[in-house]
């Protein structure tokens, strides 16, 4: 990897990329797991600006960097301080990058990490942009399934929810694009894929899209499961009208093969049953505690 | 004289000033728009509506007297006619003739039809396209990568 870039969309890390970072975080992990102390970002200083609620995206962030032995600024709430004063997100990054290494940064609006880019003189990665990209969620979708798989190739993976608004999904498939998949998108109707993501990964990616997830939970490898979030629906009878539509039951998972496994990039509401979390195939929260060793290996990558 | 310029002489010769021809018959009056002709234009104007074209069977014809156009207002009417050209008019005749070309960006012309694109924010960005594709036209936003058709950027101009 490049030093010194910014990662905005999953597109910006190339497969070859993308491999020798799970080989990193498998090399993390174990370093984890061993207690080993880790000071290669020791004197580099990571800032957080978090203009929408997180939990698991900040806190694995912040503490990847505190486990490489590097510090951490944040702003408890951007929308309560300089962005309620009325200055702009460019000002903002521009002083912000003037104080740090590293920038991470979750936004309400489209396009905010691309723009925050291009006016920050540090990297910045983005943690969420609206419904656009969540490219660190995606790498650690990807790290969890190739770490349980030994690939990503030839597998049938899933998708489940809102396809529509969901961020994690849609920087899923564009990375999902560049492997030989199949993937079943199943959605209610009006929360299908949208076509500026459909368009670019039709051509390259085995799809089928359907409302059953009963017509293809057999032949999945990988299910992954998404909330629908009522954040992003400007219309609450809309909201109301798609609640609830799929929950991961006991029985849904007794249709599943035995090697198959079901992920979540959390958190969840009701389209999971408790019940599932111990059966095996269940992976969500070893995918989510794989957020610590992703995303110290692309911090690392980036500031090396 | 050709029957191209008899057929262009149905809309008077002009001494000075600029004739946008190849334009998509029935796209004229968006031509002026685009120009802000509509907005209190002081330049003599001609349109031709319909006019039977060896290329594109029927077209619409603009001629602008006394006013010359920038690369911006080029850049605009090339989203609206990709292959109209432009000749511009010293004493009744032919000073410069050429093609408008579509750029690979598009800068500042048009906003974002994405509400939840931050360059819909009042940032100090202009709002920026890549032609992804030219015929059919679809532009994507730079920054919210959405992308727009041509009816959704002819609405927009």
């Amino acid at each position: 990897m490049k030093t010194n870039r910014s990662l905005v969309s999953v597109e910006d890390l190339s497969t070859e990329e993308l491999m020798d970072l799970f080989k990193l975080s498998t090399d993390m992990d174990r370093d984890l797991r061993s207690g080993k102390r880790l000071t290669e970002m020791q004197g580099k200083i990571m800032a957080t600006l978090f203009y929408e609620p997180s939990t698991r995206t900040r806190l694995s962030f912040e503490s990847a960097m505190r486990r490489l032995g590097g510090s951490v600024i944040s702003v408890a709430d951007p929308r309560s301080s300089s962005a309620a004063k009325g200055e702009s997100l460019a000002d903002s990054i521009r002083v912000v990058s003037s104080y740090s290494d590293l920038i991470i940064i979750r936004h309400p609006l489209e396009g905010a990490a691309k723009l925050a880019s291009r006016f920050s003189s540090v990297p910045v990665i983005n943690a969420g942009d609206g419904s656009g990209q969540h490219p660190t969620q995606t790498l650690l979708d990807l790290y969890t399934i190739h770490r349980e798989f030994g690939r990503i190739d030839d597998l049938t993976i899933t998708v489940l929810g809102d396809l529509k608004y969901g961020r994690t999904t849609h920087s899923l498939l564009l990375a999902l694009a560049r492997f030989e998949v199949r993937v079943n998108l199943v959605s209610p109707p009006i929360l299908k894929v949208p076509s500026h993501i459909l368009d670019r990964v039709k051509s390259s990616l085995q799809m089928v899209e359907t409302d059953s997830l009963e017509s293809v939970i057999e032949d999945t490898d990988v299910l992954y499961v998404t909330r629908i979030q009522k954040e992003r629906f400007a219309d609450m009878n809309e909201y109301r009208s798609v609640i609830g539509s799929y929950s991961v039951v006991r029985e849904t998972v007794d249709l599943m093969k035995q090697q198959s496994i079901i992920l979540h990039p959390l958190p969840r509401v009701d389209e999971i049953d408790e019940n599932v979390d111990n059966d095996k195939r269940a992976r969500y929260f070893e995918q989510a505690a794989y957020g610590v060793p992703v995303r110290m290996a692309l911090i690392h990558k980036i500031l090396e | 004289m050709s029957s191209g310029e008899e057929k262009l002489l149905k809309i008077s010769k002009i001494k000075e000033g600029t004739v946008i021809d190849h334009i998509p018959a029935g796209k004229a009056l968006k031509v002026l728009s685009v120009l802000r002709i509509d907005r209190g234009c002081n330049h003599t104007v001609s349109i031709g509506i319909n006019i039977k074209s060896k290329k594109l069977n029927h077209k619409d014809v603009v001629k602008i007297e006394s006013r010359f156009l920038e690369k911006n207002e080029l850049d605009k009417i090339s989203l609206v006619a990709p292959d109209a050209t432009i000749s511009i008019i010293r004493d009744y005749e032919i000073y410069e003739k050429f093609r408008v070309e579509l750029p690979d960006s598009v800068v500042g012309i048009i906003n974002c039809n994405n509400q939840n694109c931050i360059t819909n924010s009042g940032e100090p960005v202009p709002p920026e396209f890549k032609v992804k594709s030219k015929k059919p036209l679809v532009l994507t936003c730079v920054y919210c990568e959405r992308n727009m058709g041509e009816g959704e950027v002819h609405s927009l101009l």
